[in-house]
């Protein structure tokens, strides 16, 4: 009972806390960009202009189906030896990026996709542009169906960032590494903080998701 | 490239062969877990729904690494399991949940007057459950099992954090052995690419297929 109340001191949980700032901060930056990197890359593959989305599709399959793991390496160790180098914070950033706008461009594409055809064909005969039809018509349309899988792509992003431990991002994870290293009577009650902070973040996030999904909806 | 695939072609491969047990042995026991939890969800009454929403809730917002070194670092010490355990341990805990999420909406996607038909007809609970529901849940449900198995693969990478010796292991010690940092990472993404690729675009494939049967 000791080693708990001596592990939850302040010094202990600000030191985390401020991880979980990291961690958030991060998964953030990131869903933000990959969400217009996402959009982007998604209505190209869904334009089916010749060649060029064939080319994002594949290259959109092939980040989808790399582990995140093998690309924050990549962006951290191999990228310099072609003269790309980003900060540790920067090459998370860049890697979740890189990974998570290929799956959101996937969603915005299903999105587009399950918007009714009678709403793109009626656009289209009421003399809009493709480009028009897409912008007024079907993606207000398709991002409101897509809010629930965003959510719990930010959900992921936040586990994610775990796995930039690897490559010494000073978040949640990693704080707690360096506390228990320290004092080894500390594992158990730092693993029971981390899963709980974990947990209470992601699953908040995730609640709030559903009442955004609800209002919309309504 | 090449010299690194002669030299090293073997570790590689024994990466690949690591890997792949890994997500095998966890698909199947997050198959039959991911099932068991999904069923006692939807029993018709609150004790074991709760419980069976706590363990998935749970299981779903902590971070697989943290799942898997606690396995590593703290179980470890009273069961002697190795890295290449505790990392299956984990994976199979962490996509549990996810398989549990799935099968139930496959549960709820099967029309309810198949259920209520069962248990008319005198069939029980369990019988319904067996005979009726899930057989036909299970056609809704393989499309995004499938994806959920090439998840498994890719976050099967996480065993490189716990000395697993799967494929990102390899990478690493590789290397760290030949001070390359670029090609390695190459060679194991392709690799990664062989098992992941293929399921998915079957999986793509099925989709397309139930879409259209209605």
């Amino acid at each position: 009972m000791n080693d708990f109340i001596q592990a939850y001191s302040w010094i202990n949980m600000r030191f985390l806390f401020e991880g979980m700032w990291v961690t958030v901060q991060v998964a953030f930056v990131s869903v933000i960009l990959s969400f217009i990197m996402g959009s982007i890359l998604g209505i190209i593959r869904y334009a089916k202009i010749p060649y060029v989305s064939w080319a994002v599709g594949l290259l959109i399959d092939l980040i989808r189906n790399l582990p995140l793991l093998l690309i924050i390496f990549f962006t951290y160790f191999a990228l310099p030896h072609i003269g790309v180098q980003f900060s540790v914070i920067g090459s998370t950033i860049f890697a979740m990026t890189i990974f998570e706008s290929a799956m959101l461009a996937e969603i915005v594409r299903g999105g587009v996709v399950s918007v009714p055809k009678g709403q793109s064909e009626g656009a289209r005969s009421n003399g809009l542009s493709f480009g028009q039809t897409l912008w007024y018509i079907l993606l207000p349309q398709a991002y409101k169906k897509m809010i629930p899988p965003i959510v719990s792509q930010f959900v992921s992003l936040i586990k994610d960032t775990s796995l930039a431990t690897i490559i010494m991002l000073p978040e949640m994870t990693y704080r707690a590494q360096i506390i228990y290293a320290q004092n080894p009577k500390q594992i158990v009650p730092m693993f029971l903080m981390l899963a709980f902070l974990y947990f209470v973040l992601n699953y908040c996030l995730s609640k709030v998701g559903q009442v955004i999904d609800k209002r919309m909806v309504v | 490239m090449m010299h690194l695939i002669s030299m090293y072609g073997v570790d590689f491969l024994t990466g690949f062969g690591w890997t792949l047990l890994s997500s095998v042995i966890a698909l199947v026991g997050s198959l039959i877990l991911g099932t068991l939890f999904a069923i006692i969800e939807v029993i018709p009454r609150p004790v074991p729904h709760y419980i069976a929403r706590l363990y998935i809730e749970v299981l779903r917002n902590i971070p697989l690494l943290v799942i898997t070194m606690f396995f590593y670092i703290v179980v470890s010490g009273i069961f002697k399991i190795n890295g290449f355990v505790s990392g299956t341990i984990g994976l199979t805990l962490y996509t549990s949940a996810f398989i549990a999420e799935t099968v139930k909406a496959g549960i709820y996607a099967v029309p309810t007057g198949q259920y209520e038909g069962g248990r008319a007809n005198g069939l029980s609970w369990w019988e319904t459950m067996r005979m009726i529901v899930l057989p036909q849940a299970f056609k809704y449900v393989i499309p995004p099992l499938g994806n959920q198995f090439v998840n498994l693969v890719k976050n099967s990478s996480v065993l490189a954090f716990v000395a697993g010796f799967d494929l990102m292991y390899q990478a690493n010690q590789i290397s760290q052995t030949t001070f390359d940092t670029f090609n390695p990472y190459i060679i194991v993404g392709i690799l990664y690419l062989v098992i992941t690729l293929p399921i998915s675009y079957y999986m793509r494939y099925l989709e397309d297929k139930l879409a259209r049967e209605g």
